[in-house]
């Protein structure tokens, strides 16, 4: 299959085996190659995709994707609220005002969740990692299996109809909105954005992202080289390898923390990989950090009643332990 | 010469810190005064029927969500 990371392995293998003279299978020439291999590729991934993600997010306004969802009720509803997830940037910050937004405007609970389960979870910095450090197979199948968890939880929260554990104050607004829409924020029309100011989005989106993450890609892809030079496969495989039931479920609860280090962690699990550790355990531990992110939580609380919240952490949980186990089978 | 008043809104991302510093730049540019408030209570903001942010009320009146204005940009909005 065509590699269009080739360059950059092609380059990184020259600079150890010729510039260095040292044997790619030696310790310290692998792990020199995987720093040297990852790091460029990361980053360039990086810069690229964030770049064209901000300039074409500008064509995907929530107030575009609200109107989309407004009635939706069934399975489809929740169908289309996953996969618009996947497209429309997301971040915590803006989790209360898009939860607020939707149900407002009419768009079912259940809906609403599953467009809130999914954005996060297929954002582009996952995204690009998975695919630089695990190839293109991984990333679809953690993006088909994230919007699948979406979709299923979402629907299940709608069946449930447990509208009473949203906290009142948001139905009182959705009731105030109904007779006196918000004329000025409805009406406000989209600016048109020229290409050009689409462009700066995209440069802006870019340049902010490798400026928040490239020091954590660094380390976490140089801890990453010195695990895969240096610590034996058996090492890995004992401690989490797929014959120990406990390593998914404790992937997923070392990754609710670590939220914001997706990109220092990703190269790391990369390494363990390479020792054994098996890809189910790898999926449900991205899906733990970008999904069950903890300030997430801590800024849901404001519009969910605990036993919601609960239900929340507690569906995306099962459905990533579930989604681990299913794909350590398959694959062993 | 009336106060205008005029609100950022977002929860204290990078984005929104540069809006705030443009909008003050635009007010200074037309010698205006002004009184700036940083909005960052997400409940707040939903009330304001935004849903990105940064966004921007000028006199309780929403001109701008989910981008960072340039000064240039502002300007126009604070002199009707």
């Amino acid at each position: 299959m065509f590699d269009p990371f080739y360059p950059f392995d092609w380059l990184a293998t020259q600079i150890v085996t010729q510039l260095l003279g040292l044997s790619i299978t030696s310790h310290l020439g692998s792990s020199l190659h995987f720093f040297l291999y990852d790091v460029p590729k990361v980053l360039t991934l990086l810069i690229v995709i964030s770049f064209l993600v901000g300039t074409f997010q500008s064509f995907l306004e929530p107030e575009r994707v609200r109107f989309l969802l407004q009635g939706k009720r069934t399975f489809v509803g929740n169908i289309l609220a996953a996969l618009v997830g996947i497209v429309t940037p997301f971040c915590s910050c803006s989790a209360v005002p898009l939860f607020i937004g939707f149900l407002e405007a009419g768009v079912p609970l259940g809906v609403t969740f599953s467009y809130l389960m999914a954005a996060p979870m297929v954002n582009e910095v996952a995204v690009i990692l998975l695919w630089g450090l695990f190839g293109l197979k991984v990333t679809l199948i953690y993006i088909g299996f994230g919007v699948g968890l979406a979709i299923v939880s979402g629907y299940i929260i709608g069946q449930l109809k447990i509208e009473k554990w949203v906290e009142p104050f948001v139905w009182e607004l959705q009731k105030a909105r109904q007779v006196t829409p918000l004329e000025d924020a409805d009406t406000l029309e989209p600016v048109a954005l020229t290409w050009r100011q689409r462009f700066e989005q995209g440069q802006f989106q870019s340049s902010e992202i490798l400026r928040s993450v490239w020091l954590y890609v660094v380390i976490g892809i140089a801890i990453g080289a010195g695990i895969h030079g240096y610590v034996p496969t058996d090492f890995i495989t004992q401690y989490a390898g797929a014959d120990n039931p406990l390593a998914v479920p404790l992937a997923v609860v070392l990754g609710v923390p670590l939220y914001a280090n997706i990109a220092g962690v990703m190269p790391i699990t990369e390494a363990l990989v390479n020792k054994g550790m098996p890809m189910g355990t790898v999926l449900a531990f991205t899906m733990a950090v970008t999904a069950l992110s903890l300030p997430e939580i801590v800024i849901l609380k404001k519009v969910l009643r605990p036993q919601l919240l609960a239900m929340f952490v507690g569906l995306m949980t099962v459905g990533i332990i579930s989604i681990g186990y299913i794909f350590n089978a398959l694959l062993t | 010469m009336e106060t205008i008043k005029i609100e950022i809104l977002g929860t204290g991302c990078k984005k929104c810190q540069q809006l705030e510093t443009n909008a003050k730049e635009a007010v200074a540019n037309l010698k205006l005064t002004a009184e700036v408030s940083h909005i960052t209570d997400p409940i707040e903001i939903a009330k304001r029927g935004v849903m990105s942010t940064p966004a921007l009320t000028i006199n309780g009146k929403v001109v701008s969500k989910g981008h960072v204005m340039s000064p240039e940009q502002i300007q126009p909005l604070l002199q009707h």
